[in-house]
């Protein structure tokens, strides 16, 4: 704010109290205690009596002028002026987050050192780390992992991105983004291929469909392999599991062939601490072992 | 006197308007009670959506039942203080057609999600043209009417209602400045926290000239009528009505504590909002006081019940809502039910109350009747809509209060002690409890109606009142 507007604030403030203040004086003090008005008026027979104004009422008033001038000396609120004691939100804010910081490190100091499947089985970490799960991850992986339409379970054993620790870590601290482009297939291909991705779970395929499917899916080899076991390095899920993360339905899997799909897992390495990613590793690691 | 003939049809158009609005917009207030309790409620259809039925809630209920009481009643008062007949009443006659056109406007694009997105301000930005027309025309009728009046010195009353004509145009004007680019779409001219500042001046001056400063002229009319007392002081009259448009200009940045907002304007919100505790309370001090010497008339007199405890609730609210703006509260406070607590006392129980008990004053006169159809009905309304929004209040401070500290409980680990769907699950019995409070408020609406429509129906004349100037509507009169 430069000084100009500065001093037009500070003015607007001063001169709002100040006559408010002179009025107080002119209306109460200035005025006698007389209860009747000098020219009694009457407006639709409705008449207006003039007593002084209740004292209490009167001190409740200049109490609070009082309180907010010393405030207004005390903390920002006149322009650019701020205040004798110079608070402001940021440091309110920095202060408080230290505070808790350094609650933080002792926490976690104790669970320094432990690998993922030792803190798995330490109680006082997984009740932390179940928290941590709760704030953080149930929002799309459910409340006790088992996922929905589009987010994967976490409780089987099947793992688009790897099921070890370091896989897990990774997956929490930088986030995964899964690319699945549009097959640019007609109805037909489409509706073939999908029978032939449902039937590698196993199930009825016809003739056709193994053939002609067979055929098509060698583009969805690059990704989820020949046999169609998937692909950990890209995330490209195994599609001989009957395990489905958009749907097992035909109508689903056709949808996916003919649109594609990115899948979107956020990275938390701005919002979680390290000892933190290693306590919901193995919190997931837990969850996944059956 | 028998000269001054007041236009009273325009006052019993928008009477009538009140009560069906009200009606309206209560319900439409117990729906979103309902499905805040079990949002199954929207039955997926989009028009029934939460988003889209809140914004017409509270347009139906400030700005259509709210609005067209004030319209009613200060085109009322205006006349008879100033012992002047309305000024261009053909142009009266138009604020309240162009008024419902702007109401069922708004309850057509608003289920339609057509919204600007401002709060209190949704409406799209023809409609925002039209409500500026209206209103300026309002305002030329009124001061034109204060312009033509007899009697020097003008009613307290009108003071009220003349600062919340000038201001809500200046407010409605300002927050809704933005470019148009296609008929129901626009972009505003303010962005960030310039935006965000705009939109709570006029947000909380909203509140504080539409639905205080303009229901304390009704109520400078109505309590003194009722009650058959002088008003109380004139100076104290003085004293907080200057103070109370002044300082609330200032109270704004209250809503916006601890936001990107600069330090120095939350600082100011707030101790603008303090300041503004006397002021406020002036207005129900003269008001209780001028009842001095009738209080005996509270044992019999329904009308005059509904009148105090307005007032009641006016001076709780008013004292509620300094305390809220105070930083550490607010820090509890702000984004829980608490602060919808905090409105419904004071929409609830100060505005439509105090709606309540003028109408009732109003009602037979403007149809020629002696009094209402029913005072035990009257009583009745009373109590029903008093529990009703002691346990709406009752459940929201809980509820809040009980928000505030769940979600602000950290573990050491630094963890939520709460995730925020278990403060939910937390505030279901007061969901269902408010759901309560607002079909029992709702009910009293309706019971309202039913003693309006048998009073109006009744063939019953009052007598004439030899005190009162003659009431004489010429054929062809607006």
């Amino acid at each position: 704010m430069t000084d100009a507007w500065s001093w037009y604030v500070i003015a607007l403030v001063v001169i709002n109290v100040v006559a408010i203040i002179w009025l107080l004086i002119a209306t109460h003090w200035g005025q006698g205690d007389e209860v009747t008005q000098g020219s009694r008026h009457s407006w639709d027979g409705i008449e207006e009596l003039n007593n002084p104004m209740p004292r209490w009422w009167l001190w409740l008033f200049v109490i609070t002028i009082v309180y907010s001038i010393v405030y207004l000396i005390v903390y920002p609120g006149l322009g650019n002026f701020k205040g004798t004691k110079g608070w402001t939100q940021q440091s309110q804010f920095e202060q408080q987050m230290a505070e808790a910081r350094e609650r933080q490190r002792e926490v976690y100091q104790q669970f320094a050192g432990l690998s993922a499947q030792q803190l798995a089985v330490n109680v006082r970490a997984m009740e932390t780390a179940q928290r941590l799960y709760l704030n953080n991850c149930a929002t799309c992986h459910g409340s006790t992992g088992q996922g929905a339409k589009g987010f994967p379970n976490l409780t089987d054993t099947d793992w688009l991105y790897g099921g070890l620790a370091e896989d897990i870590a990774t997956s929490i601290t930088r986030g995964r983004a899964g690319i699945m482009p549009a097959a640019g297939l007609p109805d037909s291909g489409v509706a073939i291929l999908a029978r032939y991705v449902k039937g590698l779970s196993g199930g009825e395929m016809t003739p056709l469909v193994a053939e002609k499917g067979k055929a098509l899916f060698a583009t969805c080899a690059a990704c989820h392999g020949s046999d169609g076991q998937g692909n950990q390095q890209f995330g490209a899920p195994n599609l001989t599991d009957d395990i489905w993360l958009h749907g097992s339905h035909l109508r689903d899997i056709e949808s996916i062939i003919r649109h594609g799909k990115q899948g979107n897992m956020p990275g938390f390495r701005d919002n979680l601490t390290a000892a933190q990613i290693d306590l919901l590793t193995a919190w997931v690691l837990r969850l996944g072992q059956p | 006197m028998s000269d001054i003939y007041y236009h009273e049809r325009v006052v019993r158009q928008f009477t009538l308007a009140t009560l069906l609005w009200g009606v309206v917009g209560m319900a439409v207030g117990v729906l979103l009670a309902a499905q805040m309790a079990w949002p199954a409620l929207n039955f997926d259809i989009p028009w029934l959506t939460f988003s889209r039925l809140r914004p017409l809630h509270t347009n139906a209920v400030i700005f259509a039942f709210g609005g067209s009481a004030l319209f009613a009643t200060s085109y009322y008062i205006v006349q008879r203080t100033c012992r002047a007949p309305l000024f261009a009443p053909a142009l009266a006659g138009f604020t309240f057609w162009g008024w419902q056109l702007v109401i069922v406007l708004a309850a057509i694009t608003l289920p339609l999600g057509m919204t600007q997105s401002k709060e209190y301000a949704e409406l799209i930005w023809p409609i925002d043209l039209l409500i500026t027309v209206v209103w300026v025309c309002y305002g030329v009728v009124f001061f034109g009417t204060l312009v033509k009046r007899k009697i020097p010195h003008i009613y307290v009353a009108n003071w009220f209602f003349a600062s919340f004509i000038i201001t809500v145009a200046i407010l409605h004007v300002v927050n809704n400045l933005a470019v148009p680019v296609s008929l129901t779409e626009s972009y505003p001219v303010f962005s960030g926290s310039v935006d965000a500042m705009t939109q709570w001046w006029y947000g909380h001056n909203a509140v504080g000239f539409f639905l205080t400063a303009a229901f304390l002229g009704m109520m400078y009319y109505f309590i003194p009528k009722q009650a058959n007392r002088p008003v109380y002081s004139y100076r104290l009259s003085v004293v907080h009505f200057w103070a109370l448009i002044s300082i609330y200009m200032w109270a704004g940045p209250h809503h916006l504590h601890y936001t990107a907002l600069p330090d120095w304007a939350q600082s100011l919100g707030m101790v603008f909002s303090l300041i503004l505790l006397a002021p406020s309370w002036g207005g129900m001090i003269n008001g209780m006081m001028t009842l001095s010497g009738a209080w005996h008339k509270l044992r019999t007199d329904p009308i005059l019940k509904f009148m105090i405890v307005s007032l009641s609730f006016y001076g709780m609210s008013t004292f509620e809502g300094p305390m809220m703006s105070i930083k550490t509260v607010n820090a509890l406070s702000h984004y829980t039910d608490w602060t919808i607590g905090h409105v419904h006392s004071g929409a609830l129980g100060w505005v439509a109350f105090i709606v309540f008990g003028s109408l009732y004053n109003l009602i037979p006169k403007l149809y020629g009747k002696q009094g209402m159809y029913s005072t035990d009905l009257i009583n009745l309304h009373f109590w029903v809509s008093t529990i009703g929004v002691v346990i709406y209040i009752a459940s929201m401070w809980i509820a809040g209060v009980m928000q505030g500290l769940m979600w602000r409980s950290v573990n050491d680990d630094g963890t939520l002690t709460y995730a925020f769907i278990e403060s939910i699950e937390a505030t279901y019995p007061y969901y269902v409890m408010r759901f309560g409070g607002g079909v029992l408020f709702l009910l009293g609406m309706c019971i309202m109606i039913y003693n309006v429509y048998k009073t109006i129906a009744s063939g019953e004349q009052a007598r004439v009142d030899s005190t009162q100037p003659q009431t004489v509507v010429p054929r062809g009169a607006v």
